[in-house]
């Protein structure tokens, strides 16, 4: 057997259930490798070691108890710092929530705890989810495993890096505009952002609530598949959440892991294909090479046109911003959090300026400042309604093209893991990299990024994600076509993991 | 120029006014939680994630604040949104957790309604504008400094037990054909607001708790132009009587403005209780934008047309429509019952009467000499401590002969004092009438022996003379005698016959 953190999630808990390993031994193998190796990856803001250990024992007595665990019983997780964990630090990475322990648990945090999932403690992220690199942390940039001199994506690069960086087999993220999906494919991993609505959002520190989603992340697609099925399910404490139960993801990628895509209508969007430049060419490379593996499955290739993609970038980023001027306003040191220069002289009106200041870094305010802008009277109408005319002709895009195809694929980023401090200086140089994973954002339909090579163009070999897209509550077709495509990828080629250069002391 | 008087200012300038209401709804849980509404808890013991504003927390619409609304609505003669949003108000104040009120903007609940009030016979319609639906903000006090308010405090305290109290908000459309009555309008319609919320069961309408709160919006129009004027917004107006101080202070101060060539600027005003006159609200120059958008975290609203007609056929008689009802059954005049609806009593009257009392008595005792007592305490008649069961004793006991109208106001004014009942205060006081006929005997007797020059004269056929000997018995018996009961007694123990 290979050692213990090696294992994919679905052997770990067929470990723990067969009695092969403990879950407090598969807890501590994580603890150590955690250990050793995250002072130079810079994956967790947080490790909660005795949670760890206890939620681990608790799963070991169940079973001693000849319980019946679930299928992810005793399987370790990290957990983006943007989600509340009651008792433990959670800052979305931001120094405004310095020191604040949530007094509750977020749905989905929940939902993890009973599945008997092992949380080893909370991971680093782009300051309140803003940002494709991580690099906007307010604590630590974080490490790509494949090239400790790049980012592991963002906003969630904590998450990715864990998982690349085989410090947990799963990991939950959260996806505004990609935040999920980037990451994954950066590091070499998947990440599947679900249906709007499919996954409570009751515990999300948000950034843009119309776009946020939480998902999972995991080294292969029946992993991510099984961490979905705990996450997703109405939730009462969640207006927007979904009544109608989700499909099966687990059962889709069962099924498409058998390999046989005929039948199936593969649309590539034509707008995500670089023909105005922009995505590195051996993305592109990498690309063509998935769609002829697909086809070989069975696959009807088709190419579809969605126009109006083009103005998703900018339509995104008058939403977002003008979102979350509203949902960080709460961030005014009255109740919790920093606060900065309450001497019993300045006025509340001073205190407040001085935390806010103090406390949010230069890409939030500058989205803070954005969308107040975009929000005021007199400007509302040019920016964030004429941004949602757009959200709908995107919407209408995707209709259309379903109307055509099954699932729609694209790249899922311009490019691979670029240098630490490459894309810092210009903004719009970060914001490109969202280019292929905001329409869906903006249509609130399902979309998973899965490995599909590697690429050196850029230095070292570095990892190229497929962006699968799929009509909304119909996340199990991403499942399936990405499931059958890793089938197909990992038969020719082995799991691109085993690519990863060693971290530490082991891989 | 000497200033102007309400009266003056009324034939200079023609008022235009306008009304905001808040009203708590009496739901059991908060708008978007399910947090308990209990006024007078300790602070900060009504409280989650979601009313506190902490990271993550969600907004689920609490379904009752809804159908109360519509309920609101339709008594209003409002049309219901088949489709409508919650929207964020966005602005920094230490009251709200989230620094943005989930409220409405241009897409209300309920719109275009309008409610008649009467005035001395006159019907005047007062429009609706909108019957929103939003979240009330967390109290502040102010602790240290001079007056009160946020700036020169030296500290402040928050509770958030009142943050996410569903909070309606009724808004008129601008009257501008009240005349000199304006004031007295703006009262009969808040009255008339208050008597519907509370018979539609949806909030308990406490003016002193709060629980309804008017914002009085008012302008003056010289006599003869059709151009309005600048209007001011008067908050902090928390009973009936406020309603109409705080309207003829502000006609009296614009007029005096207006006389003198001066501007009206545009402004918030706080009524003040004490000196019954507005002050101006800290000026802020400059206009606050809300930068209004529609509630990402809720889904819109749209209530069912079926719904919303069961709503409609479960709605309760309407004030209006019981005291046309009262009036034939109870035999009144028009302006009868009127009179006790613009001063808030008319479930008072009708529980009175329901508990025994005719009507004519009823009436006389609520604007009479209750409606004194509650004004010499700076109450609103209604909320005197006594019962309509109560009053209705004491009208018994009158008619029964067991008081006096003078015993009973003492009555009165002991249930005010003590709490108790009618009984046993009549107990208590020794305030009933003396008709025990031996008691009584005895004290003629002792009135005959302690004045004989006037038994005499009595004797004597000068019947008018027994006045005296009435009046030491009244006296011996501290009023509690019945005045007819005694002179008969005398004259019967006198040996004279009338």
């Amino acid at each position: 057997m290979a050692s213990l953190h090696e294992l994919s999630a679905a052997q770990t808990a067929e470990a723990i259930r067969t009695g092969e390993a403990s879950a407090t031994e598969v807890a501590r193998v994580h603890l150590d490798r955690i250990g050793q190796i995250d002072g130079e990856l810079k994956a967790f803001l947080h490790v909660d070691t005795d949670g760890a250990l206890a939620a681990a024992a608790a799963v070991d007595a169940r079973r001693s108890a000849g319980e019946e665990l679930g299928p992810l019983a005793g399987v370790p997780l990290a957990m983006k710092d943007v989600v509340v964990t009651e008792g433990l630090p959670t800052t979305s990475g931001s120094k405004i929530l310095q020191g604040w322990i949530p007094p509750y648990d977020a749905t989905i945090t929940r939902r993890v705890k009973q599945a008997g999932i092992v949380m080893l403690g909370k991971t680093n992220m782009d300051e309140f989810a803003m940002g494709s690199s991580t690099e906007n942390s307010a604590y630590q940039v974080t490490r790509n495993p494949w090239d400790l001199s790049r980012v592991p994506g963002g906003s969630s690069g904590g998450s990715s890096a864990a998982v690349a960086g085989y410090e947990a087999p799963l990991s939950i993220g959260t996806d505004t505009g990609g935040s999920i999906r980037q990451p994954a494919a950066v590091t070499g991993i998947v990440g599947h952002k679900p249906t709007y609505g499919a996954v409570s959002r009751y515990g999300l520190i948000a950034f843009s609530s119309s776009l946020d989603q939480a998902g999972p992340f995991g080294r292969t697609v029946l992993d991510t598949a099984l961490l979905h099925q705990v996450l997703a399910g109405h939730d009462p404490a969640d207006s927007t959440s979904i009544p109608e139960s989700g499909p099966d993801v687990v059962a889709a990628t069962v099924e498409g892991a058998r390999g046989d895509l005929s039948g199936l209508k593969v649309a590539i969007v034509t707008e995500l294909t670089g023909a105005s430049g922009g995505y590195q060419e051996g993305v592109l490379a990498r690309f063509r090479d998935a769609v002829a593996v697909l086809q070989k499955l069975g696959a009807e290739i088709v190419e579809v046109s969605c126009p109006h993609f083009d103005y998703a970038l900018a339509a995104y980023y008058l939403i977002a911003p003008s979102e979350c001027s509203s949902n960080l306003a709460r961030f005014d040191a009255v109740r919790y959090g920093l606060r900065v220069g309450d001497d019993g002289r300045r006025s509340l009106e001073e205190v407040m300026s001085l935390t806010r200041e103090q406390g949010f870094g230069p890409e939030v305010k500058r989205r803070i400042m954005i969308g107040t802008y975009a929000l005021s009277s007199g400007y509302y109408d040019a920016y964030y309604g004429q941004a949602q005319k757009v959200r709908t002709l995107i919407a209408d895009d995707f209709r259309k093209a379903f109307g055509q195809a099954d699932v729609l694929i694209s790249p899922t980023s311009p490019f691979v893991a670029f240098e630490i401090g490459e894309r810092t200086a210009d903004p719009m140089a970060m914001y490109v990299n969202d280019l292929c994973t905001l329409p869906a954002s903006l249509a609130g339909t399902p979309a998973i990024s899965v490995p599909c090579g590697l690429s050196d163009e850029a230095g070292p070999p570095l990892p190229v994600g497929l962006q699968v897209m799929a009509p909304a509550m119909a996340d199990d077709r991403c499942y399936r076509v990405a499931a059958a495509f890793e089938a197909a990828y990992q038969a020719a080629n082995g799991p691109i993991l085993q690519h990863l250069p060693s971290l530490g002391a082991s891989r | 120029m000497s200033a102007p008087t309400y009266e003056t200012a009324v034939t200079a300038y023609r008022p235009v006014f306008g009304l905001e209401t808040h009203v708590e709804l009496g739901t059991a849980s908060k708008m978007f939680c399910g947090c308990a509404t209990d006024f007078g808890a300790e602070p900060n013991t009504q409280t989650c994630p979601v009313c506190l504003g902490l990271p993550g927390a969600l907004p689920v619409a609490n379904a009752a604040a809804i159908e109360y609304t519509i309920k609101i609505g339709l008594a209003l003669n409002c049309s219901i949104a088949s489709w409508c949003r919650f929207a964020r108000k966005n602005y920094f104040y230490p009251d709200m957790p989230k620094n943005y009120q989930i409220s409405q903007y241009d897409e209300p609940l309920c719109f275009d309604g309008y409610l008649d009030v009467e005035i001395a016979g006159r019907t005047i319609r007062v429009g609706i504008e909108r019957v929103h639906l939003e979240e009330d903000t967390g109290k502040n006090t102010h602790v240290g400094g001079a007056t009160g308010r946020i700036h020169g405090a030296e500290y402040s305290l928050v509770d958030f037990n009142r943050a996410g109290i569903p909070l309606v908000e009724i808004v008129t459309k601008p009257v501008p054909d009240a005349g000199p009555e304006a004031p007295e309008v703006a009262r009969a319609y808040v009255s008339e607001l208050r008597d519907i919320l509370r018979t539609l069961g949806v909030s308990d309408v406490k003016m002193e708790q709060g629980s309804l709160r008017c914002d009085v919006n008012t302008s003056l129009t010289p006599a003869g132009s059709s151009e309005w004027g600048t209007r001011t917004e008067t908050k902090n107006v928390n009973s009936l009587r406020s309603v109409e101080r705080a309207m003829r202070s502000e006609i009296i101060r614009q007029a005096e403005i207006l006389d003198a060539g001066g501007k009206i600027v545009q402004e918030t005003r706080h009524f003040q209780e004490t000196t019954g006159t507005t002050r101006s609200g800290r000026s802020k120059e400059e206009a606050t934008d809300y930068r209004y958008f529609p509630e990402p975290d809720l889904v819109p609203l749209a209530p069912d047309a079926d719904w919303v007609e069961q709503i409609r056929a479960s709605l309760p008689e309407l004030p209006a429509a019981r005291r046309a009802r009262l009036q034939t059954e109870l035999n009144l005049g028009p302006d009868e019952l009127q009179a006790l609806a613009n001063a808030g009593l008319v479930d008072r009257f009708a529980d009175t009467v329901a508990a025994g009392a005719p009507a004519a008595e009823a009436r006389n005792w609520w604007l009479g000499y209750l409606a004194q007592q509650a004004n010499s305490r700076d109450l609103e008649a209604a909320a005197l401590p006594i019962t309509p069961a109560q009053v209705a004793r004491v009208i018994e006991l009158i008619e029964a002969g067991t008081l006096s109208t003078a015993l009973g106001r003492q009555v009165v004014d002991g249930v005010l004092e003590t709490g108790d009942d009618v009984d046993t205060v009549v107990a208590d006081r020794h305030l009933g009438l003396v008709s025990d006929t031996s008691a009584l005997t005895a004290a003629a007797q002792a009135a005959i022996e302690a004045n004989p020059d006037v038994a005499d004269k009595v004797r004597g056929g000068k019947l008018a003379a027994v006045g005296v000997l009435v009046g030491a018995v009244m006296k011996a018996t501290r009023g509690q005698a019945d005045a007819a009961t005694v002179r008969a007694l005398l004259l019967e123990q006198l040996g004279v016959s009338e």
